[in-house]
């Protein structure tokens, strides 16, 4: 076992696991921040995806030695004083979803993405969200909302 | 009758509320716990509620209640249903229909769903059966609501119920424009009513809440990760388990040493026959021991996708009892003078439901209660299996099912319940079993795969004369032919499957549909007209007409010819009170075979729109779904295996594969409004293989249509995707 301190949305948090345990199974198991999914365990579907020091990466793979100095946002960190982001509320204005469960990995995905492209082409939207699987098919209203809220934070620029 | 007739009370405990079990209260203790207001029961339920799927034990609609609605002191409108939500958005759909009739805002409505312990009994949430009969039943209740609240308040003001009006929760007196709100009506009130015969409701085309879109119930937890999925339960003191999977299917235990894995730190082993579990104090340790545990398995040797679709044939000819069977006229004689003839064999591999969540489950016993918060479609069907496999009677069981990472039909079944409950009650303690995707993979049902014979014939002027269809295995939904046709011969072989299969999003409609509108292009193509023309020729039914026309139209079929790297191609069937036709433009690129699909028209007609916003959210989430079965999704195995359970094997659709896609409602308000999340998936892939036939000239012939071949050293398809 070892002693982490990991910097989760902002607030500092000890938690004991072994090193090699994975972020996704601190962050769900350990920490309660189930907002974070589970989906296959191998970086194939992004549902476990979150920002790691600004860019989108999957918590399945890391090892949370590797995240303790890091600065770890989850889908639970994104909204301020009850007040959406930009691409939480382009998807929620889309209803880019239907059982959600692929929703946080894609706003995570989709904000790191416009933190690095502001203004993404359909073609560089589906190419950077490829990696994010959602089984009930709500890809088009997701690209959609990725493509709003870009305008959403262009306008605000 | 008035609204306190004792007799009623008293039928309604008697003969509604334990006899299933489904309820650990009885009437007074609800409205006690409910804290009194006005609750109206809905009894007789439809019978027409038949499930079309397969293995769900011949369950009948039981007598009792099918659903209840309460309006609280405070004017709080809860509905309670056994349906479950799984992304399909009933929870929405089903509270506009309730706020249309009871003339509150949809919003202000809780659903509350698909808990064992709350609900009334319900068989399940498949086959497209919620819109069609729960939305009846549950306008029904609200009618009557409605119509009790404006009794209440014509007694109060000593007025004549039908000279007041319900609109905006409340009741209005149109004469001194005085009203009150529901939540004023039933203040210190404690009223039951049992309904059964329909009331008046209140025509589509009358509709101002339902028949609009509406935003998903709760959307906000959704973008926040707020929404707490079967996955995400948790329960003080919880442990955390895994099962050790068998090396194969049929696999007996030959050896096992739990040694190491139990002298690690907190871990408990679970025996129990060839079951082993691991019980952990977090989620970590629980895997880490598992994989410590050494055991050998014998398992015998089995099929491959080499052998499949013999094995279904010679199967199927063995003997066994045949599904349905239709025959009207020679299909023999009329083949026999047919001059346009046709014969194909046409294949469908099986396929995986993945869902996003995996199977996963909560358990937690108090002395021989237990409960078991899961994922899955039938509460009350996995209620029956723990009772079952715990030997304790059903109303010690409750099921809880928080909306979940979806299913398409493949969470009918409460394996990881079951494997929780076990643990759980070996460590006294809660227990949360997450299965991995792997195992999700591996030990959950399939897609059936399938063959499918049809053998045709038409005059030379297109008029189709013989149809006989043959389905193995994949199933008999959609198998009748919507085309008129004099001569048929149509039957569905059951088949002892190699692999364990079961209901996945439209059964086998998708099957039939791609093999019958395959064919129905082949014999066009063989008249030398126009598919659609061949179609419209063929085809009486109003309704389907109607969306083949649709789709063709904003399509612009007909506008452009196919070229050897473009095509078009159009499909379309009936299934489940749902009409759907599909145009697709696909290309081709000619040197590496690699099909684009390009563009996707659908037109869907179901009756009354209820949402338009889910619907349209449906029928592009089917048309997506569709296109891994259509182009690429296939499950390869063998001797007990999977060999693909993995997304990193597995493909599925993804944004790169996903076209242009426009969706044509045809609401048909004059219509009862029929299910939508499944048969808008099936005319996609005939619509895509008719489009690489009409590029190519070359047929596919088996779903997937372009993916290397699933038998090693067989050739793969021509095309790849």
């Amino acid at each position: 076992m070892g002693e982490f301190v990991l910097n989760v949305n902002g607030a500092r948090l000890r938690v004991s696991a072994p090193p090699e345990e994975s972020l996704l199974s601190v962050l769900r198991n350990r920490l309660n921040l189930t907002g974070t999914k589970y989906g296959c365990g191998e970086g194939q579907c992004g549902a476990c995806t979150v920002l790691i020091d600004g860019r989108a990466t999957r918590s399945c793979l890391l090892p949370v030695a590797s995240a303790a100095h890091a600065k770890i946002v989850t889908i639970e960190g994104l909204e301020t004083n009850g007040q959406l982001t930009a691409v939480q509320q382009a998807f929620l204005d889309e209803g880019a979803f239907q059982c959600g469960y692929c929703t946080s990995g894609m706003i995570l995905n989709a904000t790191s993405l416009l933190r690095q492209v502001h203004n993404p082409s359909e073609e560089q939207i589906a190419a950077a969200m490829n990696g994010n699987i959602c089984r009930c098919g709500a890809h088009p209203r997701i690209l959609a909302a990725v493509k709003r809220a870009s305008e959403l934070q262009g306008g605000a620029r | 009758m008035s609204l306190r007739d004792e007799p009623e009370l008293e039928s309604f405990q008697d003969e509604y509320w334990s006899p299933s079990g489904s309820l650990h209260l009885d009437r007074r203790d609800f409205l006690k716990v409910l804290g009194g207001g006005l609750l109206i029961c809905l009894t007789h339920a439809s019978a027409q509620a038949q499930e079309a799927g397969r293995n769900f034990g011949g369950h009948e609609l039981p007598r009792d209640v099918g659903a209840w609605l309460h309006i609280a002191a405070d004017g709080q409108v809860k509905v309670f249903t056994g349906k479950v939500e799984v992304g399909q958005n009933i929870r929405t759909s089903l509270a506009q229909l309730v706020a249309e009739e009871l003339r509150v805002p949809t919003d202000s409505i809780v659903m509350v769903m698909g808990d064992t312990g709350l609900t009334p009994w319900d068989m399940g949430t498949f086959g497209s059966r919620t819109t069609p009969t729960m939305g009846p039943q549950l306008r029904t209740m609200a009618a009557a609501a409605r119509q009790m609240l404006l009794e209440l308040a014509a007694e109060r003001w000593h007025l004549a119920p039908a000279s007041l009006t319900a609109s905006g929760a409340r009741v209005t007196d149109p004469q001194t424009s005085r009203s009150l709100t529901y939540g004023e009506l039933t203040r210190g009130e404690n009223l039951v009513k049992v309904v059964s015969a329909q009331q008046s409701l209140t025509p589509a085309v009358d509709w101002k809440i339902a028949g609009t879109a509406a935003p998903k119930a709760e959307g906000r937890d959704f973008v926040t990760g707020k929404h707490t999925y079967p996955s995400d339960i948790t329960r003080p003191g919880m442990l955390f388990g895994t099962v050790l999977r068998p090396d194969g299917f049929n696999a007996t235990l030959a050896s096992i040493d739990t040694g190491a894995a139990e002298k690690l730190p907190g871990i408990q082993v679970v025996r129990d026959g060839d079951f082993t579990g691991v019980i952990a104090p977090d989620a970590f340790s629980a895997q880490h021991a598992l994989s410590a545990i050494q055991a050998k398995w014998n398992v015998p040797a089995q099929p491959s996708n080499r052998d499949l679709f013999e094995i279904l044939k010679a199967n199927a000819e063995s003997g066994r009892d045949d599904g349905p069977r239709l025959v009207t006229g020679s299909v023999a004689q009329s083949m026999a003078a047919a001059a346009l003839k046709l014969e194909e064999r046409y294949t469908v591999q099986y396929i995986a439901h993945a869902p996003l969540e995996p199977r996963a489950a909560v358990a937690e016993w108090s002395g021989d209660n237990l409960t078991v918060w899961t994922g899955t479609q039938r509460p009350f069907g996995v209620r029956d299996e723990l009772a079952q496999a715990f030997h304790i009677p059903p109303a010690q069981v409750r099921v809880i099912q928080p909306d979940m990472g979806s299913g398409y039909g493949g969470k009918h079944t409460g394996e990881a319940a079951v494997e929780a409950a076990r643990l759980s009650k070996a460590a006294g303690k809660p227990v949360k079993l997450v299965w991995t995707r792997q195992e999700e993979f591996t030990w959950a049902y399939f897609r059936p795969a399938g063959v499918i014979e049809i053998k045709a014939g038409a005059q030379q002027d297109g008029t189709l004369v013989a149809w006989e269809h043959h389905n193995y295995n994949s199933g008999s939904a959609a198998i009748a032919t919507p085309y008129n046709v004099p001569n048929q011969l149509i039957q569905y072989h059951s088949v002892r499957s190699p692999l364990r299969q079961g209901s996945y999003r439209s059964l086998a409609a998708a099957a039939n549909v791609f093999a019958r509108e395959s064919h129905m292009d082949g014999l066009a193509h063989a008249a030398g007209m126009d598919p659609l023309e061949f179609r419209l020729k063929n085809l009486i039914d109003p309704r389907l007409r109607a969306v083949f026309e649709a789709a063709a139209e904003n399509f612009g079929w007909g506008r452009s010819k196919s070229t050897p790297e473009r095509g078009f191609g159009i499909a379309g069937a009936t299934d489940k009170g749902g009409f759907v036709a599909a145009c697709a433009e696909v290309e081709i690129d000619p040197t590496s075979k690699k099909v684009r699909i390009v563009r996707v028209v659908q037109a869907w007609e179901s009756g009354a729109v209820v949402n338009p916003d889910g619907l349209r959210n449906q029928m592009s989430g089917a048309i997506v779904q569709a296109i891994g079965g259509a182009l690429f999704e296939q499950i390869l195995f063998g001797d007990g295996r999977i060999l693909n359970p993995r997304f990193a094997q597995y493909r599925v659709p993804r944004f790169s594969d996903v076209p242009r896609i426009e969706i044509v409602l045809v609401n048909r308000r004059d219509l009862p409004s029929a299910g939508a999340g499944e048969t808008g998936i099936v005319a996609l892939a005939p619509a895509v293989g008719n489009a690489i036939f009409a590029v190519t000239g070359i047929r596919p012939l088996n779903m997937p249509m372009a993916s290397r071949s699933a038998v090693a050293g067989e050739p793969d398809s021509v095309f790849r995707s």
